[in-house]
């Protein structure tokens, strides 16, 4: 489980990785996303793979860690937070620029 | 109390002149003339203990954790140097009240004039190092305004921001120079540190301890080579010239000279260092101000060579020497004062500082004229003016130097040559300015004399140099006595304050330096003509601002070689620089990748999803050139992120990612409406192997470290969490009981970062007007279906129904999964659904909903409920909880959390609503106004 834990991330790291390296902004806010749910991921995976016990007190004595969930949870708003500005800055560039290249340097569409 | 309020005093004054500014100048100027009367009166009774020598102080504890307090002392010194600073104050407001111009905002002049002076006061009397470093900066910064008081003009920009740049590097070498002196004799408190000079000088750090505050003193005081900044703060106000440079500023690096003088001298590194500069600075500054045709010009440089003076009388490290250096604090305070001041009315009354066109004034203003002759001869050293008494002291200390041995002779020869210096520009400024024929050329013609107002401070302060200078031990011996006696910290040394002490060597030098100068100015126009054959480009400012230059473009080159404007390549050598920083330590292959933690059997399903996931990453990535496929398949990863979180005991994540991913994929299918809706491919293909590779670096790394943790035993600190969440937080569900109570504050941060980039979404698409996006270069045919009426109509029902299930989600957070956040998001989701299916103008017309305000009330709200804890002497967001009984419901928990929790929800309620239904408007927009084409 562990081993395909990584690869999940892995895949999630470099596919996002591809995609916020392309030249228009679509393709790079959808990358920002992927980038997201691998951070998440990976930030949610630091408290190992535990099934079966949410971090509820007062019930079984070992449960899930709940410090990374915390984390998480806000990490997961704050990122379509971050993916919504992406989104919007980009719309304001093809507004003011004509195209929607992520330097601005392309032919009007 | 008093010296706490003689420091408090001007800067609560500074708030004044402003407003009484908008009844004229006069107003103002009265104002800000109070403050340094009052500060006098206050002034009075800890001078008085001084002269009883039992100094007052006052202490407050400012930051008692850092061993930081706020503590002031007027000794001897403080108090003389209290009275130069309040009463030259007093004078120049007087001064200025005639000088200034109605159009030259006069209220925030006399407001910047009172915050320089209560920071120069602040100086004086502290007794704590780095409370006086920070009014030292204070010094800086106010300075800084002043010269640059008529911003408009380039000279006075240029001029405030050179000082500002040289003033505040020596501030911070200064800092450094008083955290090793703290760090060397364990305390921050002056006095202290006064009765510590043996074991500071024995200290191997004592070097560079002195080096560093000499810079801090040295620039401050404009000693060569950090002179240049002086001259070009001249491009102030005349008024701010002549204080600046008589009383405070300049004098605030020889104050600290002073200051220090019992901890820091008695070795050769002083001698050396503060004897060298000062006699390096005395003579240029002198040599210098003899070619200025500027009258302040001269007058700049005749200060430096002043401070040099007085700085070169403490390096010469004899008791006596250091008598003759505060004496000369005083006169030169005085005498320069008056004579900027005297400037400043030829330069009102002529329209210019020229000393090649203003001539032969004396017969058209005869009162200004005697007075500032009178003043120059004060700073000639002139017999019976008190320029004349600390300068005979000088040339006298100048012979008992055993330590230059056969060169014992140089110091005198050197005093003398910088006397005669002396005394040919001071024969210039009068000979020049008010005899030698006719004026020429005057923007101003004829000159009259000044107002008598403005006249009376340059008259106080003249009559001062020759009272002084004719009844010296009558006058100003007790405040030299008493100021002298806490420089040294001990003992005074003999000495005769007569007029005559008979015909000795210094009066011989001074006969030299008399007759000597009167000569070299008659044969000036030699001497001009040989100086600007020898010396033409060679400025100090000009060198240091080609040398800024160099630094500002060796900066823009660094930084252009690494960004160049191209987000591809700084995001490429960003995951590049990440890989190599995961990677490299992996190769060097130290310890084992994996750890040693038995790994857990797969199960099909688990697989499954896992495979489904991966596939489905890899296809967004595959079809990311057909838009909207693509976003189609990233939702299934966004859903099996989902069913990640519950497989894994995570469901308020679950929840979470499941209501975030509805929200996402609308906004990406609102704002894919604006963009085209494919690509061709774009990059070479060489990139796009580069990029490959850089990817797989990215994500192989970290599948490695993930791999690497994964495999290793958890230490965790959540023990603590799940422990306490019930009994100290009322709540069983510990995630949300972090998030609204442990780690509220972070929490609060996290909202506060979401309602800011909802209004800078707002902000950026607010008033866009945007086409739509086009399918291989053709706009495609959009359906414009009016809304469905049966979906419409049911959406009306659910709205109610979504609600209370949010209701429902936000209730029960604080004990099973739920919260602020899904709650929000759950009704977020329910409010657009009505969007959605009844349009955004139908549902605009039935709430008139400002998402704004929602989210301000919000934060507002979440950050009361950590106020509210302050009410009950707790800290920022303690959280209080109860549980209550109530008929028919049963047993209920309220807990401040939950108002907490409430902000929260009401802040995300009004992000996601805000963020979409401005990129919804932008539809609207665009339609209706159909200016877009």
């Amino acid at each position: 489980m562990e081993m395909l834990a990584s690869l999940v991330v892995a895949v999630l790291f470099a596919c996002g990785a591809y995609l916020v390296l392309r030249a228009r902004t679509f393709p790079v806010a959808i990358g920002l996303a992927l980038l997201s749910y691998g951070v998440n991921l990976f930030l949610f995976f630091t408290g190992r793979l535990v099934t079966g016990a949410p971090p509820l007190a007062g019930g079984a004595a070992a449960t899930a860690d709940p410090l990374p969930q915390a984390l998480v949870l806000t990490a997961i708003v704050i990122g379509f937070g971050m993916t919504a500005f992406v989104v919007a800055l980009s719309l304001r560039a093809r507004g003011e620029l004509g195209n929607d290249h992520v330097d601005g340097a392309g032919e009007e569409r | 109390m008093n010296l706490l309020f003689i420091v408090l005093l001007p800067f609560a004054g500074a708030l004044l002149p402003p407003l009484a500014g908008r009844l004229g100048r006069e107003a103002a100027a009265w104002t800000a003339a109070i403050v340094p009367v009052l500060a006098l009166l206050l002034a009075l009774e800890p001078l008085l203990a001084a002269f009883a020598g039992a100094p007052m102080t006052v202490g407050r504890a400012w930051l008692p954790q850092a061993g930081v307090d706020l503590i002031l002392r007027m000794d001897g010194l403080a108090g003389l140097f209290i009275l130069l600073i309040l009463g030259i104050g007093l004078l120049i407001i007087l001064y200025a009240n005639y000088y200034l111009a109605e159009d030259d905002s006069p209220g925030r002049f006399f407001a910047l004039l009172l915050l320089f002076m209560g920071a120069m006061v602040g100086i004086v009397l502290s007794d704590h190092l780095l409370q006086l470093l920070v009014f030292w900066e204070l010094t800086s910064l106010s300075s800084f305004l002043l010269i640059g008081f008529r911003h408009r003009s380039v000279e006075a920009r240029q001029g405030a921001k050179m000082a500002l740049a040289v003033t505040g590097a020596g501030g911070l070498a200064l800092l450094a120079g008083f955290l090793l002196l703290g760090r060397i004799t364990g305390s921050y408190q002056i006095s202290t540190i006064l009765g510590m000079g043996d074991i500071i000088r024995a200290h191997p750090l004592y070097v560079p301890t002195l080096l560093l505050i000499l810079l801090g003193a040295f620039t401050k005081s404009a000693q060569f080579p950090f002179h240049f900044w002086l001259p070009q703060a001249m491009a102030a106000p005349t008024p701010v010239s002549a204080y600046l440079h008589s009383a405070t500023m300049v004098k605030a690096g020889v104050f600290l000279l002073a200051r220090l003088f019992p901890a820091l001298s008695g070795t050769d590194p002083w001698f050396f260092l503060v004897g060298g500069t000062g006699l390096l600075t005395l003579v240029y500054g002198a040599y210098s101000a003899l070619f200025k045709h500027d009258l302040k010009g001269l007058l700049a440089y005749s200060t430096i060579s002043h401070l040099g003076l007085i700085v070169l009388l403490f390096g010469i490290d004899t008791p006596l020497a250091a008598v003759a250096a505060v004496f000369h604090i005083i006169n030169h305070a005085t005498f320069k004062a008056s004579l900027f001041m005297a400037a400043g009315i030829i330069d009102h009354e002529t329209g210019t500082r020229d000393m090649r066109r203003i001539n032969g004034l004396w017969k058209y203003m005869p009162i200004s004229g005697t007075l500032a002759m009178v003043a120059a001869a004060a700073m000639a050293g002139v017999p019976l003016l008190n320029g004349f008494m600390s300068k005979e002291m000088f040339f006298a200390e100048t012979f008992h130097l055993a330590v230059l041995g056969s060169f014992s002779w140089f110091l005198p020869v050197a005093a003398t040559g910088a006397g005669i210096l002396a005394v040919a520009y001071s024969a210039r400024f009068i000979h020049d300015v008010f005899f030698n024929g006719e004026p020429v050329n005057l923007p101003k013609y004829p000159p009259h004399e000044a107002p008598r107002y403005m006249i009376l401070p340059v008259a106080v302060l003249v009559g001062q140099c020759l009272i002084v200078g004719v009844f010296p031990t009558l006058t100003v011996a007790p405040f030299l006595a008493l100021a002298s006696a806490a420089v040294l910290n001990g003992p005074l040394p003999a000495y005769n304050l007569a007029v005559w002490h008979g015909f000795n060597a210094p009066f011989i030098m001074s006969l030299v330096a008399m007759f000597g100068g009167i000569l070299l100015y008659s044969r000036r126009h030699a001497l001009f003509a040989l100086h600007d054959r020898l010396f033409w480009g060679i400025e100090a400012h000009l060198l240091y601002r080609r040398v800024v230059h160099r630094l500002i473009d060796g900066a823009r080159m660094a930084t252009e070689a690494i960004d160049n404007g191209s987000l591809q390549r700084s995001v490429a050598l960003l995951l590049l620089a990440a890989g190599l920083a995961v990677l490299l330590p992996l190769a060097s292959g130290d310890s084992a990748l994996a750890g040693d933690l038995p790994i857990s059997a797969v199960d099909p399903v688990t697989l499954l999803g896992a495979l489904l996931m991966m596939a489905a990453a890899l296809a967004t990535v595959f079809f990311h050139r057909q838009r909207l496929i693509a976003l189609i398949v990233l939702s299934v990863v966004g859903l099996l992120a989902v069913l990640t979180f519950v497989r894994f005991s995570a469901p308020d994540l679950a929840l979470t990612q499941l209501a975030v991913e509805v929200v996402t994929i609308m906004l990406l299918l609102l704002a894919l409406y604006f963009l085209p809706q494919q690509d061709r491919p774009e990059s070479p293909g060489w990139r796009r192997g580069r990029d490959l590779l850089l990817a797989l670096a990215v994500g192989g790394g970290c599948g490695l470290v993930t791999w690497a943790i994964l495999t290793r035993p958890a230490t965790t600190i959540a023990d603590y969490y799940l422990a306490n969440s019930l009994p100290g937080g009322g709540g069983a569900n510990v995630v949300n009981v972090i998030l609204v109570d442990f780690r509220g504050f972070d929490t609060l941060g996290e909202i506060t970062v979401l309602a800011i980039a909802a209004i800078a979404i707002y902000a950026l698409l607010d008033r866009l007007c945007l086409a739509p996006g086009t399918l291989y270069g053709v706009r495609p045919r959009w359906a414009f279906e009016r809304h469905s009426l049966v979906l419409a109509q049911i959406t009306r029902f659910l709205l109610p129904l979504a609600l209370m299930v949010a209701i429902y989600f936000f209730l029960r957070g604080h004990n099973a999964p739920g919260g602020g956040f899904i709650a929000g998001l759950i009704t977020a989701i329910a409010l657009i659904l009505q969007y959605m299916a009844s349009g955004i103008t139908w549902t605009q017309m039935q709430w008139h909903q400002h998402f704004h305000k929602v989210i301000a009330w919000g934060v507002l709200l979440a950050a009361a409920t950590g106020l509210g804890s302050w009410l009950f002497d707790r800290p920022f967001l303690t959280s209080a909880f109860g549980h209550y009984d109530l008929p028919l419901i049963g047993e209920i928990e309220l807990a401040t959390a939950m108002l907490f929790d409430l902000g929260v929800y009401l802040t995300v309620v009004g992000v996601v609503m805000l963020i979409l239904a401005t990129l919804a408007l932008l539809s609207r927009r665009c339609v209706e106004t159909g200016r877009c084409n």
